[in-house]
């Protein structure tokens, strides 16, 4: 694959004629524009990251299909079928770059791309899933015969387990080495004896993802190697920047201008952080109230949001004096703080605007001794979280339901969780946001009681 | 043996005179049991250093053309020295190398990790170079099972401590997992070893189970779990569908029903009291159910029946009203089995499965609580296991000075030794067929080196 600023592209032609879902085997012999491949990019990347929270909240197999059909049609669609297939070769290899640069984002790709994979190919028609398993060129051999006959009632126990009433099983069965099906193994989804699982015909997708992921695994290794040793530095100053920045990226708005719901002023304050703070925000609040003092990393990210749902620099300057003072003096508050506070404003230095942090900063971030910003559903104790839940006036069943999220590292969809528990009604975007958090809230609540003051 | 100290029958049986005022327990634990000085001489004398260096070698410590010198050299070891220091990524060449550091070092405990791609010792030589080459390539399928996981289930004992009387709960988890890692998964190297306290390891030592993926690992023990719930669900175990999963079904049928039914219900008695059954009557997800039985329950404490055999009469109450409700909900469609798997089904710490670098305790290390060796168990006798007879340090030196144990255990007399007979075991029953297959493949595979590199110069 070539990157060119020219605004012509060439391919061959024959890869038109391939199936539907490419299998990413080998980088086309193409060129690409450096605009398409930072917008193909983020194009696939929000496919992804659709994937990613469709299963961190849970959602079956059947409404997994339906997310990521409508996915693929709203980001990676086109009129042309084979600019549809380019992209989609394009993007993914691009990612692949990003992606391949530490073993966590190794991971968190592989994933990704290996529940996308088994969606779209459960979306293609038998003839289509045929011809895929095909090109993989799999050697398993179909179970007949005395063989199965001997096996049909234990084969029907696995169907009748599943949940079906009549022990009916399929035409069809592979045996196949066990250690090759393993999400089918996981979930006793499979009969399996002396080493073999018996994958019915309608369990397929299962053999070719393990195909598929062992693939990308192995390519991300060597995407790796690559990059390392050659493309970084070869492209320290065109492509390299983009890499490293994709894979950082937060896709959503940037809270950096309050919107409408957004536009608090002091004397608001202490009664919106009750009404309308997510946890990490409240409770760095309520610690500032506290302590009258928050450490850097906490003064950023408190501060950050609060320029996000309005508060302007004069009453930003004001709310933190009021509060630092108590503790260190107005003149060594006015020497060390005052400026930070500006400065977020874009009022000193570079006097760039910075924006408020997402949930992904925020999660990622590792706060120390003396420290309270950070997401409270990561980095709080168990014991911790609870009683900082229970203040926020969840009920028990609500709070297994977010320690249930919490327990399997879903800290955004604990967060989403609180947030429907609290306001009585769902978040189907989730919570990626602080500040997204703190508008619903705001939406919500001005809605319920318009006269009301907030 | 000259600098052999050790405390006196008579010292030790005065102390025990001054304690023990209730008629002693057999106990698990036993402090005295376990010194410094003690296990040096174990280790100087009794620790089976050859065997462990064969097993770990995997047959690659032989002749053969075919085998990796280096193989064992890059097995991690880690040492938790007195005063719980630990020392991780140690590695050996050989089996005297092995030795002298257990033998220089005394460590409390051994733990065995996995093999890497390089040697452990050096990874950071390799680190330097900036690619990331030093990773886990190798590592037995381990299972780790702990009597701690069964408070809720046993009524003799709690925390650390077993007895008897539940210890039967590991033995039923042996033969449950051991059956299915060879009926099901087609193992045939498989090892069981007393963790020296409260449980049991296990290890799978097949060259497939080896060579494992993280994610291969996961799917084996995802396998094994039907505990979904928490400690806030009464209903731990929910088996859904119409009928269970064969490995399920063969495990209930084949141990768990008639382990509960029998020797739990001897042991247990889980219906005896109020206290006992409420916890069995959340697990069924309906009232009306409930109360029934509760209101016969409550009626029928005063009865002059035994603790077990009131138990006994309460569980085929709960089964025939069960089986009578003809409109079963899907919830209540299993909910007998659902009991029996509660209180009986092997509680595996699966985390310990799913990782290639996760450390397990080497055998034969002695526990320092206990004193009490990590000797293999026999799955196919496994009920014949009795933790209380498992050999102690005191008991070992007190052998080894009276003259009774002979230093080499090669020796034809070693049945009689303490030590002896769990090392010929370990020989005889693990490692000497588990060699054989090793031999094997590394012959195979070595033929189709050879094969494949005369089809590439005929090209």
């Amino acid at each position: 694959m070539e990157v060119i600023r020219s605004q012509k592209r060439t391919f061959s032609n024959d890869i038109v004629s391939s199936p539907t879902i490419p299998l990413y085997l080998t980088a086309p012999p193409m060129e690409v524009r450096l605009e398409e491949f930072e917008l193909f990019a983020i194009d696939r990347l929000r496919v992804l990251k659709g994937v990613s929270d469709g299963l961190a909240r849970g959602k079956n197999p059947k409404e997994m299909d339906d997310l990521v059909d409508s996915l693929w049609k709203e980001h990676m669609r086109h009129s042309d079928v084979s600019e549809m297939f380019n992209k989609d070769i394009i993007s993914h290899f691009v990612l692949r770059l990003v992606y391949c640069r530490s073993d966590e984002l190794k991971k968190w790709f592989l994933s990704m791309e290996t529940a996308l994979f088994r969606h779209r190919f459960r979306l293609q028609n038998l003839e289509i899933q045929r011809a895929i398993v095909g090109e993989f060129g799999l050697p398993y051999k179909a179970v007949t015969g005395a063989e199965l006959e001997s096996l049909k009632e234990r084969l029907g126990q696995v169907v009748r387990s599943l949940g079906q009433i009549s022990p009916t099983i399929e035409s069809v069965y592979y045996k196949v080495p066990f250690e090759e099906v393993p999400d089918l193994v996981a979930g006793r989804r499979v009969f399996i004896q002396k080493g073999y699982a018996f994958v019915a015909g309608s369990q397929l997708v299962s053999l070719v993802v393990t195909q598929f992921r062992s693939h990308i695994s192995k390519a991300l290794i060597l995407t790796n190697r690559k990059w390392t040793t050659t493309i970084r530095e070869r492209e320290k100053d065109r492509l390299t920047p983009i890499v490293e920045g994709l894979s950082t990226s937060y896709l959503g708005p940037d809270y950096s201008q309050s919107s409408e719901y957004a536009d608090i002023s002091l004397k608001d304050i202490d009664q919106v952080s009750k009404s309308s703070f997510p946890l990490c925000m409240r409770h760095l609040f309520e610690k500032l109230r506290e302590d009258h003092h928050l450490k850097h990393g906490g003064r950023m990210q408190l501060g950050l949001f609060l320029k996000g749902v309005g508060l302007k620099l004069d009453d930003a300057l004001a709310f933190w004096r009021a509060e630092f003072t108590k503790k260190v003096g107005s003149e060594r508050f006015d020497k060390e703080y005052a400026y930070s506070i500006r400065h977020n404003y874009g009022k000193e230095g570079k006097r760039t605007d910075y924006t408020p942090y997402a949930c992904q900063k925020i999660i990622s971030s590792a706060p120390g001794v003396g420290d309270h910003h950070g997401c409270p559903y990561r980095h709080f104790s168990e014991d911790n979280l609870r009683a900082a839940l229970g203040r926020m006036g969840l009920s028990s069943r609500g709070m297994e339901d977010v320690m249930d999220k919490v327990r399997n590292k879903h800290y955004q969809l604990a967060c989403t969780l609180t947030f429907e528990a609290i306001y009585g009604t769902s978040c189907d975007a989730g919570i990626n946001h602080p500040n997204q958090y703190f508008e619903e809230s705001q939406k919500i609540l001005k809605s319920n009681a318009p006269t009301a003051p907030v | 043996m000259s600098c052999v100290r050790k405390m006196t029958r008579e010292e030790t049986e005065n102390r025990a005179d001054d304690m023990m005022i209730d008629v002693p327990k057999p106990k698990i634990e036993n402090p005295d049991e376990f010194n410094v000085h003690y296990l040096r001489i174990y280790y100087g004398n009794l620790f089976p250093y050859t065997d462990i260096h064969k097993w770990l070698s995997y047959g690659h410590d032989g002749k053969h053309p075919g085998c990796d010198e280096f193989y064992f050299g890059r097995r991690e070891f880690s040492f938790t020295l007195e005063n719980d220091v630990y020392l991780r990524y140690k590695s050996f060449k050989n089996a005297s190398a092995m030795g002298d550091a257990i033998k220089g070092n005394f460590p409390y405990k051994i733990d065995i990790g996995a093999v890497y791609s390089v040697d452990p010792d050096k990874r950071h030589a390799y680190a330097q170079s900036g690619t990331n080459v030093f990773t886990p390539v190798e590592r037995e399928l381990v299972f780790d099972i702990d009597i701690t996981d069964y408070d809720d289930v046993r009524y003799c004992c709690s925390g650390a401590d077993v007895c008897s009387k539940c210890w039967p709960l590991m033995t039923v988890a042996i033969k449950v997992i051991d059956t299915s890692l060879r009926e099901d998964f087609g193992f045939k190297h498989i090892l069981w070893v007393f963790s020296g306290r409260r449980g049991v390891h296990c290890w799978v030592c097949d060259a497939k189970a080896r060579r494992l993926t993280n994610e291969q690992r996961s799917a084996v023990a995802e396998y094994f779990r039907v505990y979904k719930g928490n400690e806030n669900n009464a209903r731990k175990v929910a088996l859904m569908g119409y009928s269970l999963h064969p490995f399920l079904a063969r495990s209930y049928v084949d141990f768990l029903k008639d382990f509960f039914e029998g020797e739990l219900q001897a042991t247990q008695s889980i219906f005896s009291s109020k206290e006992k059954y409420e916890k069995i009557l959340e697990m069924i997800s309906d009232e009306d159910i409930q109360s029934e039985l509760r209101d016969k329950w409550e009626n029928s404490a005063r009865s002059s029946l035994s603790e077990e055999a009131t138990s006994r009469t309460r569980w085929e109450q709960l089964k025939n009203t069960l089986h009578s409700k003809k409109q079963k909900a899907p919830t209540l469609r299993m909910c007998v089995e659902e009991i029996v798997f509660t209180f009986t089904y092997p509680r595996i710490d699966l985390e310990v499965s799913k990782q290639m670098n996760h450390l397990l305790k080497a055998p034969f290390c002695v526990h320092p609580k206990t004193g009490r060796v990590c000797v293999p168990i026999d799955p196919n006798n496994c009920d014949e296991f009795d933790l209380l007879a498992v050999p102690t340090l005191s008991q070992l030196i007190e052998e080894i000075n009276s003259g009774g144990s002979k230093m080499d255990v090669d020796e034809d007399d070693s049945e009689r030794s303490l030590l002896g007979k769990s090392i010929k075991f370990f020989r005889s029953s693990f490692l000497e067929p588990l060699l054989k297959s090793c031999k094997e493949e590394i012959e195979s595979s070595y033929k189709t080196k050879i094969g494949k590199s005369k089809d590439s110069f005929s090209w």
